[in-house]
């Protein structure tokens, strides 16, 4: 049993209080003094000519502070790509700049080429309608395959649409082309990733502020890294030396990836502030968060799995197109390849992948890593077509995947496609699931519906991830810009309570709480007297930041180490006042003893010493009790699971309503079920969601169809079914301090696949010949599909 | 929003008085209107809010046992308080929108707007409603003239609508899945001398009638009824959410199950 509140505990939120109270501290809630609002004239074409922009009657409009134009950024630097990609011909990546206010052109709807600074919003706005901007506009491209023709441009100099064209891995293209070549089985499947529009409750929102007596910068924003953020915009987009910016991520309503991302608007808000001597506020409304937040996924993919009539894999091959919209975000190259290439070996044994992805730029918004990032795209294609296969060869879709999993004495294992999967136990995760969702009553389940005249379906798979990208050294060599190291800094106060400054930044993943549950349990003292600081850079050391999975498995170890670096010092201060050698110190509980007497000290006592350091050897131990430590994982983390979903789906209507759903998740060792649980599910949702519901369109000419909640399908609490969820199969992790393995993404991973397995299943039940059809798998979608089958 | 004047008139006498203003909008409920002025999509001088004229809300039976329902009544109420006279008419109020939509919105705004996916201008076509303005009657065969196209003159102010009551009824929805405005929706009410069908959200001419379905019903009122018509898909609206296939061959499908739950 867990310890109350200690590691492993259900301890509920501590920080939900303030946001289920509405005493929440977003930055679209901050007001400073004297601030004035920013508002952005964008795009309405997805493509066009910036011939002239008339500012003239806008100028003189009343409270009219300043307007930006694109011509006021050409000598400042550009918004980077976080990532070098380079071709199989060993070409770099086209990297066109990404100025803050389009200059020249605009490249997408929604793309920003002026500002107003105003004195109020409404204002602002009354200024930025009267700017009359001579935009041509010229045809846009909006599909991939059509892009790569060349015809039309999203970027002149660069002469190509083509971002890059990846292989991986290159030096195993003719083996696995000869292996497909060879094989005696090969199913082979054409489905899009389809493109998603994150949809954080809190829409963005930045507030510069230029401090003209220290001439120094502060930025409140929406971020999910702040330091990142302020590295971006000292070092590539505006020079504001790294010492002269604070940015500030206070409370944060939701990422999920698009928050990871540095903006244009931040820059224009720092650099507008400057500009007319007050703060710059700027809250975007939900249109422009459809327009302009990076999206996620959109891949079209055609995969090819080779394997004997048994069902042994022999060879996975892909052929993706990967959209990155019209501009470079910062993630964008590396999400569909670092993050889905090398996942394209799935939980199996198969001895040849190989993986081709052509980034492609189009008049869209930018596309970039939204939760899971690269690995649902990566295991929808995998378990999509491991299903087509098998019922292909008429075989069991779970003992075909059983039939390759990796087995737990082959760990470490090394995948095809490059990584050393550390720990799983993907036969244990598929026993539980099957017990759970007693799969043995299916038959008789699906009687009763057909009973009703309803079809049912089942759909069951596996899937791996990879969290916690790292390490440094090795992102180094495959082309990443940034280290991906986390840090953390243990402050014992002289009373005895904690303040632990993390690099990782909370917005909904519950650091506050599980944070001090393991500090709590390594100290012997009160979680409540321990709080996290995050999301300051004039507070926090420097991390990267809260993505992919990484907090717990990579600030958490940051952590875990700065405690330990306290409970050797203080042994030694605990040594000292007990009057023996600091060897002879025992730490538990909270108590330091030394071994074979009585003789002890609270952690308290000796917190107190180290700040009041009165008969104290100051010569062998320097006062304070405080630590700093930085982690760099040795590899990622590999959290894997087995998901099933049992669905309804209505002949006549095409309707597809979930029954069940169950996940059976090995995250390693888990710090707080409840938290851990919660994550799931809001995984699940946004994975649901995909499968069934969320689609951004874009029309012929760039147009977003889906602009608004009036076409955007977010997943409402009745398309969601009840969860049955399942950590009791963890493996630890390796390689980091407390096993753990990461848990915010897996749910949206694991389970866009399960659904379309269970739907499929259902039609094909009722002699429907689908074979697939592409998410969202909205009623249209599967009436047409089963009335063209 | 763009800036604009606000009457809150307590008179239907004072309301039109006040819809005499050039640039004049009459504001209901606000759950259209409010969002279309937050994104500056209209501009009107003056907006005359009709939420606080008593003599326009509520709920009651005419002599001639029709169900009457103020103009500024809000789909709550009229879900609760129709219930007992006309349980197809309530139960389709108790399904519009989300409890935010039906207590701010009303029937009055609603049948002026005639959103071609709304699903009040069902039950009125399907019913045989009577239009009641502050100048005239419309009935409901006259009154809806295309997608978001009334009889109405400008300034004209719905002030009630009067409900025969059918011996049977159901709407059934087929929701579009972003909006949850009706994809499809069929309201069927059996009559002594007649069925009427009604449908919205298919149709790019707004809400309309079934008339085959009507006179098949009429001497059956079953589902088997309808079960050898074909719904054309000529003129249905084709969008993101559906093919204009997809939504004539729900149009009969809805009406099946319509007149199935009808009671």
């Amino acid at each position: 049993m867990p310890k109350d509140g200690g590691i492993g505990a259900d301890t509920k939120r501590r920080e939900d209080v303030r946001y289920l109270t509405g005493s929440g501290n977003y930055t679209a809630d901050i007001n400073a003094f004297g601030q004035a609002a920013a508002v952005f004239v964008r795009s309405t074409v997805a493509n066009g000519k910036i011939n002239a922009i008339d500012t003239s009657a806008a100028d003189g409009m009343p409270g009219v502070l300043a307007i930006f134009t694109g011509e006021d950024f050409v000598d400042v630097g550009g918004n980077p790509a976080g990532w070098l990609i380079n071709s199989r011909d060993g070409e770099p990546m086209k990297e066109p700049k990404r100025p803050v206010l389009a200059h020249g052109k605009v490249r997408h709807v929604g793309d920003a080429y002026a500002a107003v600074i105003a004195e109020t919003v409404e204002q602002a706005r009354d200024a930025a309608e009267a700017i009359e901007a001579d935009i041509e506009e010229l045809p846009a491209v909006v599909d991939m395959a059509e892009a790569l023709k060349n015809q039309t441009l999203v970027h002149d100099e660069i002469e190509t649409n083509q971002c890059f064209d990846w292989g991986w891995i290159e030096d195993n293209r003719a083996a696995t082309d000869e292996a497909i070549r060879n094989a005696p089985h090969v199913t082979t499947l054409e489905l899009v990733n389809n493109r998603l529009v994150p949809n954080a409750m809190e829409p963005r929102a930045s507030i510069g502020t230029y401090d003209r007596a220290q001439d120094a910068y502060t930025l409140q924003t929406t971020s999910q890294n702040p330091h990142l953020t302020r590295l971006l915009i000292s070092a590539f987009v505006l020079g504001i030396p790294e010492n002269k910016l604070t940015v500030i991520a206070p409370d944060v309503g939701g990422g999920f990836g698009s928050k990871i991302y540095h903006y244009g608007e931040e820059a224009l808000v720092l650099a507008a502030s400057k500009k007319v001597g007050r703060p710059v506020k700027w809250v975007a409304d939900r249109t422009e968060s459809f327009l302009t937040d990076a999206h996620g996924r959109d891949h079209v993919t055609k995969i090819e799995l080779a394997c004997e009539k048994d069902g042994t894999f022999i060879a996975f091959r892909t052929e993706t197109m990967a959209n990155v919209g019209a501009y470079l975000s910062n993630f964008s190259t590396a999400t569909p390849t670092f993050l889905h290439g090398t996942l394209m070996a799935g939980n199996y044994t198969v001895p040849n992948v190989y993986v081709n992805v052509k980034a492609v730029f189009t008049n869209t918004a930018p596309v970039d890593a939204y939760r899971g990032a690269g690995r649902p795209e990566a295991t929808y294609s995998i378990e999509r077509v491991i299903d087509k296969a098998a019922r292909e060869l008429g075989l069991d879709p779970v003992e075909v995947r059983r039939k390759n999993f990796v087995k737990p004495d082959q760990y470490p294992f090394a995948s095809a496609a490059g990584l050393e999967y550390d720990s799983g136990n993907y036969d244990a995760l598929m026993d539980k699931l099957e017990e759970i969702i007693d799969r043995d009553g299916f038959a008789e389940r699906r009687k009763a519906s057909e009973a009703k005249g309803m079809l049912r379906g089942l759909g069951l798979n596996s899937y791996i991830e990879a969290c916690g990208i790292a390490p440094s050294n090795l992102v180094g060599i495959l082309g990443s810009r940034v280290g991906l190291y986390d840090a953390a800094t243990v402050r014992v106060n002289a009373t005895g309570n904690l303040s632990i400054m993390v690099g990782a930044h909370s917005h909904g993943q519950g650091h506050e709480t599980v944070f001090p549950q393991i500090v709590g349990e390594m100290l012997g003292i009160d979680p409540a007297s321990i709080d996290i600081v995050h999301g300051d850079t004039s507070k926090i050391p420097f991390g990267m930041g809260t993505y992919g999975s990484r907090s717990l498995a990579v600030c958490g170890s940051a952590m875990v180490r700065a405690t330990e670096k306290i409970i050797a010092k203080a042994k030694k201060i605990a040594a000292h006042m007990l009057e023996a050698s600091a060897d002879d110190v025992d730490f538990a509980d909270g108590q330091f003893t030394i071994k074979g007497t009585d003789k002890s000290v609270g952690f308290g006592e000796v917190a107190l010493k180290a700040y009041i350091p009165h008969e104290y050897p100051i010569e062998d131990i320097e006062p304070g009790l405080e630590e700093t430590a930085f982690y760099d994982p040795a590899n990622f983390t590999y959290p894997s699971g087995a998901y099933a979903c049992e669905v309804e789906v209505d002949p006549e209507t095409g309707k597809v309503r979930i029954d069940r759903f169950a996940a059976v998740d090995d995250f390693g060792n888990v710090m707080n079920p409840m938290i851990v649980t919660g994550q799931v599910h809001g995984g699940l949702g946004q994975g649901i969601g995909q499968a069934l519901l969320e689609g951004a369109s874009y029309d012929a000419d760039g147009q977003l169809l889906s602009a608004s909640y009036m076409d955007y399908t977010m997943p409402r609490a009745d398309d969601l079914p009840f969860y049955t969820v399942d950590h009791s199969q963890g493996t630890p992790c390796t390689h980091n301090p407390l096993g753990v393995k990461g848990c915010g993404e897996a749910g949206a991973i694991g389970s866009p696949p399960t659904v379309v397995n269970a739907v499929i299943d259902a039609l094909q039940s009722g002699g429907k010949n689908v074979t697939h059809i592409d998410m969202p798998l909205t009623p249209s979608r599967v009436w047409s599909a089963m009335n063209n089958a | 929003m763009y800036a604009f004047e606000i009457e809150r008139p307590a008179s239907i006498a004072d309301a039109a008085s006040a819809m005499k203003t050039d640039e004049a909008q009459a504001l209901g409920g606000g759950q259209t209107l409010i969002p279309t002025l937050k994104q500056r999509l209209a501009m009107p001088s003056v907006l005359v809010s009709l939420t606080g004229i008593g003599e326009m809300k509520g709920v009651c039976m005419s002599d001639a046992g029709e169900v009457c329902i103020g103009g500024a009544t809000t789909h709550a109420t009229v879900a609760r308080e129709a219930a007992a006279h006309y349980p197809g008419l309530a139960g389709l109020a108790s399904r519009i929108g989300d409890p935010a939509v039906r207590n701010r919105g009303t029937i009055g705004g609603s049948l002026a707007n005639n959103d071609p996916a709304a699903c009040y201008p069902a039950a009125a076509l399907g019913s045989g409603a009577t239009i009641i303005t502050n100048s005239r009657s419309i009935a409901a065969d006259d009154y809806f003239q295309g997608m978001f196209t009334t009889a109405l003159e400008e300034g004209e102010i719905i002030t009630e609508v009067r409900f025969p009551v059918p011996e049977k009824s159901h709407y059934q929805k087929f929701v579009q899945p972003a909006s949850r405005f009706a994809l499809v929706g069929v309201f069927v009410a059996k009559y002594a001398d007649g069925v009427r069908v009604a449908v919205t959200g298919a149709s790019e001419e707004g809400v309309h009638r079934w008339t085959e379905a009507e006179n098949a019903l009429s001497g059956n009122f079953s589902a088997d009824a309808i079960s050898e018509l074909s719904v054309s898909a000529d003129g249905m609206i084709s969008d993101l959410h559906g093919s204009p296939e997809y939504r004539a061959h729900l149009v009969k499908v809805m009406t099946g199950r319509a007149v199935s739950a009808a009671s």
